[in-house]
């Protein structure tokens, strides 16, 4: 079908796809869910919230797992080195996430006030711890990941769960999270009314601004700061891969290489400075369906911005360079490759055809008196 | 080093969890099932107690459910954070059912579950019952690609390993998807889901009847139930039958091993019933047989002969020797890509590469590997017998006593006397558990059974690990016991409301 160099280059864009849609989708379910104890002053209140994303919050986590699939089974060493390297990141995103499915089910099936409360908090960290950790692993990919491999490409990870904490690590966090709950606010906007309404387009405005303002500066960080990585060594884009096989440099400024030699692709993180304006502007002006819009194009901006800065590194290596996992040598072998690229063609759309279908059924505006007419069958 | 600490506690942190996760699983692949035909039967016969119904079960579908999806995550992420090795070495093969169950089948699944809850209002009775019949397909389907890349694990083909990366390879999907194992094991574990969720029903309308109350609800609730139990008991049964009849095929140490077959017995070989195994003696005390059947059931013959453990080492130290020249062979050959007579060595000796790999277990040098390291791996080539053999054994007798009561329920079905057999609705009733109890013993037959390999003649459990510390897999596997104990608390206490609730107090009034 594709040469082996293309299913490498298709992958990585699909990858970026995969991360892009559970940021729009799995994003505003999160950033709901952040908001939650804030924009809810009341059970009814709460419970409305909740139910604006009780429908789909299920559909939408899958972006989610099937990224994490996806990765398992396209760059099955990057899903390897970085799950394994990252553990306790990754099991505290984990265990954040297992408040959400009971939180959601479980709250409204008692009635005492202190079981519910507490659940709302529970949602609220299982809606926001994960974005931050998502956010400084990101963070952590700009800086390079201490980890080697062996002759056998076995990874090691040498640094400590805390050295993930670093001041540009967290910067990221704060990024992704504020960008999520601007998606979550613009959602909460196109749901709800009167006084959650009114707190949505607030938060809109205040994660908005965070996001625009967190973003500028990890850039101007990147620029000034941040050393980048580059291949040093010929490389073949149709070998099969070999990470081992290539030398690296570490060089302050080369997460700017590609803009520098393609410079329309700078038009990413424009468009992500954009996107994010436009959709305060919006929210300001009270028009939440084109704010939910730019803010979605937001998210793909800022994580398409990640994806140009690094290309071809996926997994930059700070321990030994080398070792660092690019789109040309991470990848699966080409069968699977074409094989998972047939598979997404025909499910994706499908996907989001029934997805589409699922939120027509429910659109509408999730009010308190709804909530109290279908007390027993709602969340 | 990969220290044998590090890798008990990362098999018991993927034992722990997975377990646990397969208390939600098989209640949601059943009950999705039996919501499809509850509410089929609504759209025919537009009586509304068959869309309470629809709504009563559905409300103890979606508590199981939460937890199901909660648990299954692990899953996913312990692959690559505690399976590192593992996930590189196979992820071409294994990674892909993964991610094609997500895009085919949970994304499916997952919407629809919200409109099955959400949607009664918006929905027309048709597009409702299309919903659920999706959620349904999706879990099942769901199933279907996970235990195809389970049964990968069992049964690797269609793959090679590759030298340049060091890897299995794909090079056959077609022979993964239709993987005999695979195959064998989806039909067994579905059919054994939808025996829990027939008994999960039949148990709790019991209890309606026991109270005498809910009785028009519960007594409907009884006979769907013990009908599709019976058809699903037989199912399982008979499925489990061709499902150890690929073991035998594909895996012959598991097979010896859950038959303490310590010996190679003349075909066709007699099917040992009940004993007493001993490790140290190598032999069964007590040992009651029935003459032919094992060797029927084994091999489909009455000519082959099933080897016993003692011969599976003799082939097996065998493997281990020319495995050692494999290893030894791809490690020059990672040295230098291009030394041809390495190259050559290689490929004569991959084969039974997996088994050089055991040595890693012992020692890094596997070359030098002394003979009592050899006897040691050839060891470690048998799981123990007694946990297989009484798992085994102990799930075999709990399916039979489904086929039994699911038998007896339908047949007082028929006659229509069953509320007053309240010796059956008691059976129904302190019986709800033991269908979980079967399942998780399948799971250890399967899995422990497979040791010691993770993907059996290929990959040792020993070098798939990541690197990591055990102090690292104490800690989470402390929180991970912490949060699954308070999880099942919630959940078992909100399960256990609603079901005594009933549903008249909970759905019924609505419609």
């Amino acid at each position: 079908m594709f040469d082996y160099a293309t299913l490498k280059l298709i992958w990585w864009l699909l990858i970026g796809v995969l991360l892009i849609g559970f940021a729009i989708m799995d994003g505003h379910d999160m950033g709901v869910g952040t908001l939650l104890p804030f924009a809810g002053r009341n059970d009814n209140e709460r419970r409305a919230i909740i139910n604006s994303i009780g429908p789909h919050w299920e559909g939408n986590q899958v972006w989610l797992l099937t990224g994490g699939g996806a990765i398992f089974a396209a760059w099955p060493l990057v899903y390897a080195t970085a799950f394994s390297g990252f553990y306790w990141a990754m099991l505290a995103a984990l265990w954040a996430l297992f408040f959400r499915p009971v939180a959601f089910d479980y709250r409204s099936k008692l009635p005492h006030p202190a079981w519910r409360n507490a659940w709302d908090w529970f949602l609220f960290l299982g809606s926001a711890i994960p974005p931050i950790i998502f956010g400084v692993a990101f963070g952590n990919l700009l800086q390079g990941v201490p980890f080697f491999f062996d002759d056998h490409l076995r990874s090691t990870y040498t640094g400590s769960f805390w050295q993930l904490l670093n001041p540009f690590g967290l910067l990221a966090g704060v990024v992704s999270l504020a960008m999520l709950t601007f998606q979550g606010a613009t959602y909460l906007m196109l749901r709800s009314t009167e006084a959650i309404y009114r707190r949505a387009r607030a938060a809109s405005q205040l994660f908005g601004t965070l996001a625009f303002i967190t973003f500028a500066l990890a850039g101007l960080w990147i620029v000034t700061g941040i050393e980048g990585f580059t291949i040093t060594s010929a490389i073949d884009p149709n070998a099969r891969p070999d990470p081992l096989n290539k030398t690296v440099a570490v060089v302050t400024g080369a997460w700017l290489h590609n803009y520098l030699a393609h410079p329309w692709t700078m038009l990413v993180p424009l468009i992500a400075f954009l996107a994010i304006a436009l959709g305060m502007l919006f929210s300001r002006f009270n028009k939440p369906v084109p704010a939910f819009i730019a803010s979605s194009i937001s998210c793909a901006g800022v994580i398409g911005t990640a994806g140009v800065s690094m290309f071809p590194f996926v997994l930059p290596s700070s321990a030994d360079p080398r070792s660092s996992l690019t789109v040309w040598d991470s990848v699966s072998s080409p069968l699977t490759l074409s094989l998972m690229l047939v598979t997404t063609l025909i499910f994706m759309p499908l996907i989001i055809f029934y997805t589409s279908w699922a939120y027509r059924v429910m659109r509408g505006k999730i009010t308190t008196e709804y909530v109290q007419a279908n007390d027993k069958t709602v969340y | 080093m990969i220290t044998e600490q590090l890798v008990d506690l990362s098999r018991l942190q993927f034992a722990i969890t997975a377990l646990y996760h397969f208390l939600f699983v098989p209640l949601t692949l059943g009950l999705s099932f039996l919501l499809v035909i509850m509410e089929l039967t609504y759209v025919v016969t537009d009586r509304p107690i068959y869309r309470d119904m629809v709504r009563f079960w559905g409300k103890l579908f979606g508590i199981n459910f939460a937890l199901g999806v909660t648990t299954g995550i692990t899953l996913e992420f312990q692959f690559g954070t505690n399976w590192a090795y593992y996930s590189h070495y196979v992820g071409d093969i294994f990674g892909a059912p993964l991610a094609i169950e997500g895009l085919m089948a949970f994304f499916l699944e997952s919407t629809f579950i919200g409109l099955f809850f959400f949607g009664w209002e918006r929905l027309t009775k048709r597009q409702h019952l299309l919903v659920t019949a999706l959620m349904a397909l999706g879990s099942n389907l769901s199933a279907l690609w996970i235990l195809i890349a389970n049964g990968w694990m069992q049964n690797p083909v269609g793959a090679e390993f590759s030298y340049m990366t060091m890897r299995m390879e794909l090079i056959n999907f077609w022979a993964v998807i239709f993987n005999p194992q695979a195959q064998a094991k989806f039909v067994h574990t579905v059919a054994a889901g939808y025996v829990t969720a027939a008994l999960f029903v039949l148990g709790i309308s019991s209890y309606y009847l026991l109270k005498g109350r809910d009785t028009g609800f519960a007594r409907r609730s009884f006979r769907i139930a013990a009908g599709f139990g019976l058809a699903a008991a037989i199912s399982a049964i008979v499925l489990g039958d061709e499902s150890g009849y690929t073991v035998g095929a594909a895996q012959q140490t598991k097979l010896a091993t859950l038959e303490a077959m310590w010996h190679t017995d003349p075909a066709p070989a007699p099917l040992v019933l009940f004993a007493l195994p001993d490790e140290t003696t190598r032999s069964n005390a007590y040992e009651l047989k029935i003459p032919y059947v094992m060797g029927l059931l084994g091999t489909r013959s009455l000519t082959q002969t099933l080897p016993g453990i003692a011969e599976l080492k003799i082939q097996n130290r065998m493997r281990i020797e020319r495995g050692i020249i494999a290893v030894s062979a791809l490690e020059q050959l990672r040295r230098d890509r291009n030394d041809a007579a390495a190259r050559a060595q290689f490929e004569q000796y991959r084969g039974d590469l997996g088994f050089g790999l055991l040595l890693k277990k012992y020692r890094a040098d596997v070359a030098h590997a002394t003979p009592e390291q050899i006897r040691l791996a050839v060891d470690d080539t048998i799981p123990r017998v007694a946990p297989m053999f009484w798992s085994f054994r102990i799930m075999v007798a709990l399916g039979f006593a489904f086929l039994l009561l699911f038998g007896c329920a339908l047949w007082y079905s028929l006659k229509d006397n069953f509320s007053e057999k309240t010796w059956l609705l008691h059976w129904a009733l302190w019986f709800i558990p033991m269908p979980w109890l079967a399942a998780e013993l399948g799971w250890i037959v399967a899995e422990y059974g497979r040791q010691p390999w993770s993907i059996y003649g290929i990959l040792p459990t020993h070098v798939s690990v990541s690197s990591l510390t055990p102090a690292s897999l104490y800690g989470s596997l402390a929180v991970f016991i912490i949060f699954y104990t308070l999880l099942l608390i919630a959940e078992l206490y909100l399960m256990v409301k609603y079901a005594r609730l009933g549903p008249a107090r909970t759905v019924a009034g609505l419609a």
